[in-house]
């Protein structure tokens, strides 16, 4: 199935809308960076399906948030790597993937060059340049409102009609504002909701969390507020001590110094029990976790940074198993519901595939760096296991493994973006050879049964060392074997061949 | 699936945090993450390096050596505490008997945890020892 370009909307008579009501072999749904990234690849492979979308154009969530307007993630112009090679992907965490130079739309080509982390309006600039070019087709205005199995898959009831298909595959986000049960919560605006930051000056402004959002909202107001107080049960957790992004990006540490050095902002650890109204704004009570103490605040404005849900709809009458105070989807490594068999998820949403969380670093599912990699693993496992197709596989003679696997180990954005997660794989054959199995959830590798085979994996260790793993799997058995790290990152040196190629020892 | 009430109850309800106030409860549920595991699946893995602390909110595990389950854990029960205090690899697999559902922290943030709650860390060495005295008695 060839990708063409899309005609330009309004440029000519108005086309029919896409995907009319009826059977395809795949429905996709949503219309941000998840469900355009698999409906890439699943037309890449031959597989016909429908994309349908509630929202009138593509984005996704970049539509509306960053709600103060610029991106944590980098996208840098200028990389170690060349921008059209497949590496680069780790220097540019916003693009989406596309083999075809002609269907790349490389956020950096939107960004006007005064910072590696792109606005809001670029982010979807690129995003809608990559719909335009890749002439992917999205059914807009069409909303998903129920789901039932069926003997041959599911149906999936929308705005415009029944959708029946083999095989549904949920990218609908996790941009679903989420505020926790307190007492008053009513009364204070999610951050989705937060206003134009000079609606906030010269205010006292509480902030209900301490994760990545509520830096966010702090950082963005800092010019603004003449106090500004951070409350959620326990401390910051900082990426630069997680040595993953589920910590707050330093990008927002703004606000944790001005706290340190004691110039107007606040942050307590306490747990918010009261929210109620005054004349003046709003009272906050709450009382203290980590020291003890009753705290009573009385502010012009609250916001909520307490983060966000996914929008399962009636999925949970199906039986979906969630997990993350019923926020997150319950996914196997190849992004299928663990109680409901055949329904998959795309996007941020395949964050409910975990994986090992090797040294407490957690998939990096949740963010578009990551998940992009995961829709290409997730359209090959959908042809093959579901639709018969065959995908071509290169093979490599012995004497390539080792310079491959540390090659891989060094710079591939698949690796990096997505450490103890997603693995190189190379199998072994007596009749075929060694074969290149692409890229796979580490999970399924260490966990299911197959012939020889290797795994090679990026981890970042509790000290923040970065080094590579490889798991290999002889006779049934997998055992791990740990490569050691390299102050420049360099892991093509003499000692990680020795040690890999001892590693190895006679497997191929 | 609990919502944040519910699952505040469970913590309540855990021997280990039997000790906490409402709001150190609050504050125990933000420090860990939520994690729920199919049946079949395994938590921990034997000889692999990086695991993390869990205590299981609901359903049970096996604890299982080079292929033999030599016992089996339950809500309450807590596992990976020796790995992580060590900081050596698991010497057995757990695997979910049915749909698991615990709480998890990150090795680096276990030490932080528990100096910073002696009450949990005091349940915690409570446990430690009827496993040891079990372990004892059956030589």
């Amino acid at each position: 199935m060839a990708l063409a370009p899309r005609r330009r909307r309004g440029t000519s008579t108005a086309a029919p809308r896409p995907f009319p009501p009826g059977t395809y072999p795949v429905v996709v749904v949503g219309s941000g960076p998840g469900a355009l990234q698999l409906s890439y690849f699943l037309t890449r492979l031959g597989i016909a399906h429908a994309v349908l979308s509630a929202d009138d154009r593509p984005g996704g969530m970049f539509r509306n948030f960053p709600i103060y307007q610029r991106l944590n993630t980098w996208s840098k112009p200028y990389a170690p790597v060349a921008p059209d090679s497949r590496h680069y992907a780790w220097y540019d965490w916003n693009t989406l993937l596309a083999d075809e130079p002609a269907h790349q739309a490389r956020v950096p080509e939107f960004m006007r060059g005064d910072s590696y982390f792109p606005t809001r309006e670029e982010m979807e600039a690129s995003l809608a340049a990559f719909v335009t070019r890749t002439g992917l087709a999205v059914r807009f205005g069409c909303r998903w409102e129920g789901t039932a199995r069926t003997e041959e898959g599911f149906v999936l009831r929308t705005s415009d009609g029944e959708y029946r298909c083999r095989v549904p595959v949920l990218a609908v986000g996790m941009a679903e504002p989420w505020k926790p049960a307190i007492a008053g919560i009513e009364h204070v605006p999610h951050y989705a909701e937060a206003r134009p930051s000079e609606a906030y000056a010269g205010k006292r402004l509480l902030i209900l969390g301490k994760r990545t959002s509520a830096f966010e909202i702090a950082d963005a107001l800092l010019p603004f507020c003449r106090e500004i107080i951070l409350v959620s049960p326990r401390p910051p957790l900082l990426s630069i001590h997680s040595h993953s992004t589920a910590g707050v990006r330093a990008r927002y540490l703004l606000p944790y110094e001005d706290h340190i050095l004691g110039g107007g902002v606040f942050m307590l650890d306490g747990a918010t029990s009261l929210i109620e109204p005054t004349a003046r704004g709003l009272r906050v009570t709450a009382t203290g976790t980590t020291r003890p103490g009753n705290f009573v605040f009385d502010v012009d404005a609250v916001v909520a940074a307490t983060g966000w849900t996914t929008p399962l709809g009636d999925l949970r009458a199906l039986g979906l198993a969630t997990f993350a105070q019923d926020r997150v989807p319950a996914l196997t490594p190849f992004w299928e519901s663990t109680t409901v068999p055949g329904m998959f998820f795309a996007g941020a949403a395949s964050q409910g595939a975990v994986g090992l969380r090797k040294h407490g670093v957690p998939s990096n599912s949740g963010g578009l760096g990551g998940f992009r990699h995961n829709a290409r693993v997730l359209a090959r496992y959908l042809a093959e296991t579901y639709f018969g197709i065959a995908i071509p596989r290169p093979t490599l003679q012995p004497a390539e493994v080792v310079p491959y696997l540390l090659s891989e180990a060094s710079r591939a954005a698949e690796l990096w973006n997505q450490r103890s997660y997603l693995a190189r794989v190379l199998t072994l054959d007596r009749a075929r050879g060694i074969t290149d199995e692409g890229v796979l959830p580490l999970q399924h590798f260490v966990d299911a049964s197959g012939p020889d085979a290797i795994a090679t994996v990026l981890e970042t260790d509790q000290s923040g060392d970065h080094h590579p793993a490889v798991y290999i799997r002889r006779d049934g058995r997998v055992s791990e074997h740990v490569l050691p790290g390299d102050p420049l990152l360099n892991f093509e040196t003499g000692e990680h061949r020795t040690q890999l190629g001892a590693a190895l020892g006679d497997l191929f | 699936m609990p919502g944040r009430e519910e699952l505040l109850d469970t913590l309540a309800g855990l021997a280990l945090f039997a000790d906490l106030s409402r709001p150190r409860l609050e504050e125990v549920m933000h420090t860990f993450e939520e994690e729920v595991f199919a049946e079949g699946q395994r938590i921990l893995r034997q000889g692999f390096s990086g695991s993390n602390l869990y205590i299981i909110l609901e359903g049970d595990a096996g604890v299982v050596i080079d292929g033999v389950q030599r016992t089996t854990l339950g809500k309450g029960d807590f596992f990976g505490e020796i790995s992580v205090l060590l900081g050596e690899p698991p010497a057995a697999d757990v695997v979910a008997l049915r749909t698991l559902r615990c709480l998890v922290l990150p090795a680096t943030e276990v030490q932080t945890f528990l100096l910073g709650h002696p009450h949990v860390t005091l349940r915690m060495l409570q446990a430690e020892a009827r496993r040891l005295r079990s372990t004892t008695l059956w030589r």
